[in-house]
């Protein structure tokens, strides 16, 4: 296991690198996922970090475990890294139980979130550490240590101490040094906490290019979701130990499965209500508090479900509230009516809360398309606030 | 500028009082012990030539300058009593700093991997042992190496000596004296770098293919050097100038500086002489007190 994890002859890893080991069962091998996590259960005394988890992650893939601080992701991350022991339920690294592997033999490399940087180690030592642990040759410890300082940008400062560095500077030594052994995996614990925010926007674009380029997969912890939505391909959402979701950044956003999910991720208005009726894959749903909604919804659901519609703030739109308006839209089923309460100017787009005669506020987000806008409202001006079946979500409570 | 009135002024003041009492308590003393190395002794009270006699006025003091000379420090060079003194010291700070280090480093080392709860407790036993007077402690030693002691006892009723074995008055028992009576000075430094440590710093090894040993080896060994560092030196430098545990426990054969001084100052009555030997015994100190120093220094600038 030591000996094949860093492959000092390829040059460069491609994508099909990592599936296609001939040490995984060759039959196993084609569908078999990189990573799979079975039915993990992690316990601290009586506090259930993580419970009764399933995972499964492709080679190549960039995966974000998104959630709350305490949901249990970073000791998921630590399982996989070796630091913890699961209590239940396997973890298979290309088809082959990890349990019995201990750390220092696994061939997956982890990112702290500290970057846990050797203070007494300079920037080329940092890198070579994990060359040298695997008796690499000296000549190609020199070489790969190259490829990492120029992969990224810290030529020149190879002699430099940790404590010589500014943080964005450690970021990427921490990052080289976990890539040089070119593990499987790559774990990164919120690998851009540390950073300020300009820092970590461009940063995820080079977190994003690099793991194109090399074809490696990263398992990104993280509890922002703008950067896990920036980064990965796919994202689960963990809550209190379990994955509420899995799915990519689109359809978490777009297709929340819960509504911890929904609330979770992005901002939404939410109206609890019961389904009143069904025909033509639409639900029309009684709310409390915004009359009855009408719902685009492929599921069956009987009458008298306790369900929760969920509406992004951007997917409301709202109109000058009057006869005379342009109220013709044949789409615009929901009409809630009801009064600006506040606007938030936001530079790119507006927010606007409206209070609806109900009590209920509702928000509605504009992009401001343009620079001078006429069609803005104002504060205590009446107006209608509207969405069509195929913007809301049913959740069921 | 605000800075400067975080402190009031009664504070202001307070902060030349370590300056004060270094100026009163080592280098006004250390001026009496300077001029009595260069004074010649003499039978007389107090048992040295020159006195200085301010009241016998200016030209009286410039004779008694013109009478100090180097001749003592002369003698410390020339004689082998004081030259193999002050080896035997260094050789014996030297072999118990490092039996100190090899005994203490275990004990910090597990002391800092203790569960935090029992951290307290384990500091508590390396420290109350010396809410115990130093000499009774030692004196305790004595019984316990004596002839009939209990140490003799416990081998003769295990049988892994047939006769009483000598203890007392041998090397071997002014080592166990010195290492018992330091090993708080060693453990401590030690235990406060250990603990300091990141505990991720030892993950990142693991994780980067290092088993247990090579991490020790490769991160905590090296960053725990400036307690080691602290650790030697704290026992180091007292030890050199050790005279109670060597009295006490060592043979007669052969002393430590703190030994011969003694002798020079109460048998010999040699003021001078042995005013010259404690002068030379702090000069041999200084590199090693400097060195310390620079790294208590480094340890604040890293650590902070």
């Amino acid at each position: 296991m030591t000996g094949e994890s860093p492959n000092i002859d390829t040059p460069k890893i491609d994508k099909a690198a990592a599936s296609a080991r001939p040490a995984a069962p060759a039959d196993a091998a084609a569908d078999m996922p990189l990573l799979r996590i079975e039915g993990v259960t992690k316990n601290f005394g009586s506090f259930r970090a993580v419970d009764r988890l399933s995972l499964d992650i492709k080679a190549g893939e960039f995966f974000a475990l998104l959630g709350p601080s305490g949901c249990g992701k970073t000791t998921l991350l630590r399982m996989l890294a070796g630091f913890e022991t699961p209590d239940e339920g396997r973890i298979l690294l290309g088809g082959r139980d990890i349990a019995p592997v201990l750390p220092h033999e696994r061939p997956v490399n982890m990112m702290f979130q500290n970057y846990a940087l050797f203070p007494h180690l300079s920037v080329r030592d940092n890198i070579a550490f994990g060359l040298k642990r695997a008796g690499m040759a000296r000549a190609a410890i020199d070489t790969r240590v190259g490829e990492m300082v120029a992969l990224v940008r810290l030529e020149g400062m190879e002699r430099r101490k940790p404590d010589q560095l500014s943080g964005g500077q450690r970021q990427r030594v921490a990052l080289a040094r976990s890539l040089a052994r070119r593990p499987k995996v790559l774990l990164l614990d919120e690998p851009l906490a540390a950073l300020d925010k300009k820092l970590r926007e461009s940063t995820q674009q080079e977190l994003m290019e690099l793991q194109r380029s090399l074809g490696m997969t990263f398992i990104v912890v993280t509890h922002d979701q703008e950067e896990a939505m920036t980064m990965a391909t796919r994202i689960g959402v963990m809550n209190a130990g379990r994955l509420e979701q899995v799915a990519t950044p689109r359809d978490l956003y777009e297709a929340p499965r819960s509504r911890w999910v929904a609330e979770f991720v992005g901002d939404v208005n939410l109206f609890d209500g019961e389904v009143v009726s069904h025909d033509h894959h639409r639900l029309t749903i009684a709310t409390r508090d915004a009359g009855n909604i009408v719902v685009a919804e492929q599921r069956q659901m009987v009458t008298g479900t306790a369900v929760s519609v969920a509406i992004r703030p951007e997917k409301v739109k709202l109109w000058h509230h009057g006869p005379a308006s342009d109220a013709g839209h044949s789409h615009a089923v929901n009409r809630l009516a009801g009064v600006v309460a506040d606007v938030s100017y936001l530079g790119g787009s507006t927010v606007y809360r409206i209070k609806l005669d109900s009590g209920t506020v509702v928000r509605s987000s504009m992009t401001n398309t343009t620079r001078l806008d006429i069609h803005t409202y104002g504060v205590s001006q009446r107006v209608l606030a509207w969405f069509t079946p195929d913007d809301g979500v049913v959740l069921e409570r | 500028m605000s800075a400067r009135r975080i402190f009031a002024q009664p504070a202001r003041y307070a902060a030349i009082a370590p300056y004060l009492w270094m100026v009163l308590f080592f280098l006004v003393p250390f001026g009496f012990v300077l001029k009595i190395s260069l004074s010649q002794t003499a039978i007389a009270q107090p048992p040295y030539v020159p006195v200085f006699d301010f009241a016998e006025g200016w030209t009286a003091i410039k004779e008694a300058f013109a009478q100090l000379s180097f001749d003592n420090f002369k003698l410390l060079t020339s004689d082998s009593l004081y030259i193999s003194s002050y080896l035997r010291s260094i050789v014996v700070a030297v072999t118990s700093t490092l039996i100190l280090l090899l005994i203490g480093y275990p004990i910090a080392y597990g002391m800092a991997r203790l569960p935090q709860r029992w951290q307290p407790i384990a500091m508590m036993l390396v420290i109350v042992p010396f809410w115990t007077s130093f000499l009774i402690r030692i004196y305790a030693w004595i019984n316990i190496l004596q002839h009939d002691g209990l140490l003799n006892q416990v081998l003769l009723a295990l049988h892994l000596v047939s006769a009483p074995v000598v203890w007392l008055s041998t090397d071997t028992a002014m080592y166990i004296g010195i290492v018992y009576s330091y090993l708080p000075f060693m453990i401590l430094p030690l235990y406060a770098t250990l603990s300091k440590m990141d505990a991720s710093l030892l993950e990142a090894a693991a994780d980067l293919g290092a088993s247990p040993r090579q991490a020790f080896w490769l991160v905590t060994f090296p960053l725990s050097l400036p307690g080691v560092g602290a650790g030697a030196l704290l026992c180091f430098i007292p030890i050199v100038g050790e005279f109670v545990i060597p009295d006490l426990l060592a043979g007669s054969g052969s002393m430590m500086i703190g030994q011969t001084l003694w002798l020079e100052f109460f048998t010999n009555k040699d003021w001078p002489v042995a005013a010259a030997a404690a002068v030379a015994l702090l000069v041999l100190l200084v590199p090693p007190l400097l060195l310390y120093d620079r790294l208590q220094r480094r340890t604040l600038a890293g650590g902070g």
